[in-house]
């Protein structure tokens, strides 16, 4: 299409965002596209109200708080840079791809997911997962005839299996570990995305 | 066993009435002869019988009743009886067609409850299986007990009544989003996959022929590639039976479902084109008649869906005006719908589409208007007769089998039709994924394109139209109708039971042997969610451009023609009560200068005041797990298809989305609230300033969510 080459000029710094992605200049067209339809009063930048406007996040359970993860902790405003970086932990991983010893881990990278998961949970970013956090993050995820009760022994019971140093509250490391037998490739990646 | 004594008893009386009277004539004979007559064009129309509606007369056109003219019964009894007042009567004549129709009906769900004893063995086996097996051995005790077979799948009463219950049903509980996504693919593998099939498959068989492995006769080119035709087409209700019972993924699905019934379009027209060659003869067959051919496909299919979106706008209209006749509104869609699909067969037009295309255009507009009860009544109605319809079709399939002196056995013909449509199915899938996973969203698998393989289902509509054949201008006919047989067995027996464990094979082995901790429950959870909200964001299967003209479209056009009034008001309402609580609410909040905290669902989300409890309990891992797999929400592509004849999914699903969209609509209000709480500390001047500007935004921020109910008013969810 001659359109393609013509609308990847017009996003600036394309080639620094495709190769710190790694998306293809098709995918990156696709999700230029999205961006302005989200964007409805085109300003350039996303702001949380345009994520509510997805009726399908309306019935997430913890779909405020992905929309959360999009904004960097103080500003207000999301632009397609950031918008594609945050997608691009959703990438499968490549399998082939060469491991160059000093270059950056890449964005999908299984560590990089986990992260990202991680700041879900934790909120108040202090690289740890309180039993406060985790309790909003079940009550959320649970249905309503849950019990107070039973919410807080099934996160006592969480942190218990999870908490290795004993401080009451999960760390990325011991949440690492956790999850160390679960094919995280498969459960965090979105096959389109490849 | 109650159910097959019952139906002994009904046989053998039956039998004895009939013997009684003079010979009924045999029946299938009669509604092949009746075919023909009406000239050339009427194998087009499906069977239009002729002898229907002749009252008090055994109806030949149903095979069930045998044509036991009464008058030979009545005159006979009155013989017996001789003169005087008789206390007690036998009045079978009178009663006999609808007491045959209700018996054969009892016996079928009869079987159902039979067969749901078994738990082990209803999941292993399809109940397709079972019913065909069922049929066999009915058949067989009705052919020991009478000599002769009175009963078979006609197949007047196949296209007229039992095909449309249950393509009816599968068109108006369409997931009409997940099918328009993926029509492109649908339509490819109907119309290309078909024609792919019919051709390889008719060619080759000739081609063995030419080399001799088939059986003598002078059988025509033209005679294998109508075999070809009817043989390739992937049947719906066999699809139906068996995906229900597999629960692949719903792209899988509906790609497999939708070829199914698009390809009607093109069965029709081969079918047609090619029994008037026949019919004409191989000689006198000009290249003008091949594009006839190709423009009457354009005729049929187009044709059937504009038929069938025609009678989908009448019928909305019309459910607009009903609110005073609630009660009859399940009739109007039943009508309605039905009447689409007769319609198109006036035209010789293909009936299925219309009939699919009526049920997804009305379903969006019809659900809003009518009444909660008569959408539950027309749930209930639909399935109970697609239920009722599909087991019928089986049972009598498998009765029909037992009938020897209907076909006639050729091995060579019937293996290698059973290999060819095998391998052509699995290389036309190929192929045709190869190319169309250039165009798709979400490319196909190879597992996927196993499970569409082996999912193309042969079923009773190739049956029916085999029987239709005409005997003296096809003169194979007798070895089709076997091969068919062997064929629709195969499939629906064989790949129907076989299936189930294939796809568990196929999918990737994951170590089941320990069981997940919590914190893996609870994070992969989470992942799922994950997961399907950064799909929503990505918009990857939601973007399309012209749905959302076509939605603006929908909204300023169509939507006020054809919705009531109040509905199409509604959610305006909705808003402007939303904005009055809202507004409300954050008087409140300026006074109080607190947050609110929610006392309805007794669920508090302040932090100060949730206190750490003393000494937590410490359940059990199995209570924990329990209460887990319990109450976790599902993500929401649930790998469940849609289509079940024996549960209907209600309830779960909306009270989960119903719980989380409140529970994410208080918490936007929460944070807004607190924003708006956050501002007011900040200087005077500048809050006055940004008050007008963030007014406007909190108008925004409120409309936003707001703008989500308004689709959970009209009561249905989002596709």
């Amino acid at each position: 299409m001659g359109s393609t080459s013509s609308t990847l000029l017009k996003i600036p710094n394309v080639e620094v965002l495709m190769q710190e992605t790694g998306f293809s200049p098709a995918h990156i067209i696709r999700l230029h596209d999205r961006f302005k339809a989200l964007d409805k009063e085109g300003r350039g930048h996303l702001c949380p109200q345009d994520f509510g406007a997805i009726k399908e996040l309306a019935m997430n359970p913890i779909g405020d708080r992905i929309i959360g993860a999009f904004f960097s902790p103080g500003k207000e405003t999301v632009d397609f840079h950031t918008f594609v970086k945050i997608l691009a932990h959703f990438r499968p991983v490549d399998k082939d791809r060469p491991k160059e010893p000093n270059s950056p881990e890449p964005i999908n990278s299984r560590s990089n997911k986990l992260k990202f998961a991680f700041q879900l949970y934790d909120q108040d970013k202090d690289g740890k997962i309180s039993r406060d956090e985790l309790l909003k993050v079940l009550r959320s995820m649970l249905g309503m005839q849950v019990t107070e009760e039973q919410l807080e022994s099934i996160a006592d019971r969480t942190i218990q299996e999870a908490d290795l140093d004993r401080d009451e509250a999960i760390s990325f490391e011991e949440f690492r570990k956790s999850l160390e037998k679960v094919n995280i490739d498969h459960k965090m990646s979105i096959r389109f995305l490849r | 066993m109650q159910g097959l004594s019952l139906l002994l008893f009904i046989t053998v009386a039956n039998e004895a009435t009939t013997d009684l009277s003079v010979t009924g004539a045999s029946v299938p004979p009669e509604l092949e002869v009746s075919a023909a007559p009406a000239g050339t064009s009427p194998v087009a129309s499906r069977y239009v019988p002729e002898e229907y509606g002749h009252p008090g007369i055994a109806q030949a056109r149903s095979a069930e009743e045998p044509a036991a003219p009464s008058t030979e019964d009545g005159e006979s009894s009155h013989q017996h009886g001789g003169g005087g007042y008789r206390i007690v009567q036998w009045e079978w004549s009178y009663v006999q067609t609808p007491y045959i129709i209700a018996s054969w009906l009892l016996v079928a769900s009869v079987a159902k409850i039979l067969f749901h004893f078994s738990q082990r063995f209803t999941t292993a086996v399809p109940e397709s299986c079972m019913l065909i097996l069922l049929g066999l051995v009915l058949g067989a005790v009705v052919l020991i007990a009478s000599k002769k077979q009175p009963y078979q799948l006609d197949p007047g009463l196949f296209f007229l009544f039992l095909l449309p219950t249950i393509v009816g049903d599968a068109g108006y509980f369409m997931p009409a989003r997940l099918f328009f996504d993926n029509l492109g693919a649908i339509l490819m593998y109907a119309v290309v996959g078909t024609l792919w099939n019919a051709f390889c498959t008719g060619f080759c068989l000739y081609g063995v022929k030419m080399a001799g492995v088939i059986g003598e006769l002078l059988w025509g080119l033209m005679d294998f590639l109508l075999f070809g035709a009817l043989i390739s087409a992937v049947d719906p209700v066999a699809v139906i039976a068996v995906f229900e019972e597999v629960h692949v993924n719903e792209t899988l699905f509906i790609i497999v479902f939708g070829e199914s019934l698009l390809n009607d379009a093109v069965t029709v027209v081969l079918y047609k084109v090619y029994i008037s060659f026949v019919e004409v003869g191989p000689g006198n067959v000009y290249t003008a008649d091949y594009f006839k051919g190709i423009a009457s496909f354009l005729i049929v299919s187009i044709g059937g869906t504009l038929v069938g979106l025609i009678f989908a706008i009448i019928l909305a209209f019309v459910t607009r005006f009903t609110k005073n006749v609630r009660i009859i509104e399940p009739l109007f869609i039943f009508l309605l719908v039905y009447l689409a699909y007769l319609t198109a067969e006036l035209f010789s037009l293909s009936a299925i589409l219309s009939m699919t295309f009526c049920g997804i255009g009305c379903n969006k507009y019809v659900e809003a208007n009518i009444s909660q009860k008569s959408r539950t009544t027309v749930k209930y109605t639909m399935k109970t007769l697609a239920s009722i319809a599909e087991t019928i079709i089986f049972i009598f399939l498998g009765i029909s089998a037992v009938d020897k002196s209907k076909w006639a056995w050729d091995t060579g013909l019937v293996v290698s039709t059973l290999i060819f449509i095998l391998v052509f199915r699995a290389v036309g899938v190929a192929g045709q994924t190869w190319f169309l996973n250039w165009f798709r969203l979400v490319p196909l698998e190879k597992i996927d394109q196993v499970v569409m393989s082996y999912g193309g289902l042969r079923g009773a509509v190739a049956f029916a139209l085999v029987v239709l054949l005409d005997k003296e201008h096809v003169k194979a006919k007798d070895y089709f109708v076997a091969t068919t047989i062997v064929v629709v067995f195969f499939t629906v027996m064989f790949q129907g039971l076989t299936i189930k464990p294939l796809v568990k094979w196929l999918k990737v082995p994951r170590s089941t042997n320990r069981k997940p901790t919590i914190n893996e429950e609870i994070h992969e959870r989470a992942f799922d969610h994950i997961l399907t909200a950064v799909e929503d964001i990505a918009g990857l299967n939601g973007y399309h451009h012209w749905r959302d003209k076509w939605e603006q479209f929908d909204k300023n056009y169509l939507s006020k023609l054809l919705l009531r009034k109040s509905v199409y008001h509604k959610s305006e309402l909705w808003e402007a009560y939303q904005k009055i609580n809202i507004r409300d609410a954050i008087s409140v909040i300026d006074q109080v200068k607190v947050f609110v905290r929610e006392n309805g669902s007794g669920v508090c989300l302040d932090l100060q005041v949730i206190d750490t409890v003393p000494g937590a309990k410490i359940e059990e891992d199995l209570e924990t797990h329990h209460v887990l797999v319990e109450n976790l929400y599902k993500p929401r592509r649930q790998y469940q298809s849609h289509y079940s004849r024996h549960f209907m999914t209600v309830g779960e699903k909306e009270r989960q989305d119903r719980e989380v969209f409140q529970r994410n609509m208080h918490n936007r209000l929460e944070s807004f609230k607190s924003t708006r709480y956050k501002r007011h500390k900040k200087d005077r001047s500048q809050k006055k300033a940004r008050r007008k500007g963030s007014d406007a935004k909190e108008q925004d921020t409120s409309d936003k969510p707001r703008r989500n109910v308004s689709w959970q008013d009209k009561g249905c969810l989002p596709n």
